[in-house]
């Protein structure tokens, strides 16, 4: 496999920066609202954390072309803000604040949604393209 | 910080998104007038810096400080940061690296601007 087929290459290169951003503004809010005020909604802001952690790790694993990580921690992306977005929806009483994944990610237009969609293409159409380069021998 | 002042900035951001957009899409390589775009932006964002940072130590308003100091200088550092990243991806996405960034900083300066104004938390 050559070192252009790397899911940090091409598209690739700008999907790790759309990841990067989300990770650090996920870390960065995330630690702000632990140390200010996480009696207020703890369970929202826990699971904020949690949302920055996977974005970190995604970043990481896209960046430097280890595919299981990516697909573990993007495939978990989109079943938590499809989930956290349901949870949002039924029991508002649940989420005093806001979470990146609230509203399936309304907060922050829709990407939180878009992104793990994309990223599990992109993941997809590279392996494909490691397949197809394997049967030309 | 002005109202006016935060959506001219945006709105410079916004634009050298565009400029970067155009490379993109037409696969144009980083050229020297995308660079004196972005270059143009951090002068005008580390003007930003620094006269935030004073209105900061002199206003009377509710601002909570270390979140909008953080925000200045986040906003200072990415386009330098992109630049570097990007233009080392020589395909039309390293530019792509550039129109991400550029609409982050849009975002940073609507979000600075309820910061000063007390309404992002």
């Amino acid at each position: 496999m050559s070192d252009a087929d790397g899911t940090s290459h091409g598209l690739g290169r700008m999907l790790v920066a759309v990841y990067g951003v989300f990770a650090i503004a996920a870390t960065a809010r995330s630690v702000y609202q632990l140390s200010t005020k996480a009696g207020e909604a703890p369970f929202a802001y826990g699971l904020s954390a949690l949302a920055a952690i996977v974005y970190i790790v995604a970043t990481w694993a896209l960046a430097s072309d280890r595919r299981r990580w990516a697909s573990a921690t993007i495939g978990f992306e989109m079943i938590g803000v499809l989930a956290v977005g349901v949870l949002t929806v039924v029991d508002e009483e649940l989420f005093p604040d806001q979470s990146v994944w609230s509203d399936f990610g309304a907060g922050y237009g829709y990407v939180p949604l878009v992104l793990p969609a994309v990223g599990l293409w992109w993941l997809w159409s590279r392996r494909r393209r490691v397949l197809r380069a394997g049967d030309q021998g | 910080m002005s109202e006016l002042a935060a959506w001219a900035i945006a709105l410079l951001a916004l634009a050298v998104a565009g400029h970067a957009a155009w490379h993109m899409l037409r696969d144009v390589p980083f050229s020297n007038a995308l660079f004196y775009s972005v270059a143009a932006l951090e002068v005008v964002l580390i003007g930003l810096l620094v006269t935030g940072s004073i209105a900061l130590s002199r206003t009377d308003g509710d601002v909570d400080g270390v979140l909008f100091i953080s925000y200045l200088l986040t906003q200072v550092v990415i386009p330098p940061a992109a630049v570097l990243w990007g233009v080392a991806e020589k395909s039309r996405w390293g530019t792509g690296v550039v129109v991400v960034a550029m609409l982050t900083v849009a975002v940073l300066c609507a979000r600075l601007h309820g910061i000063w104004e007390g309404t992002v938390v």
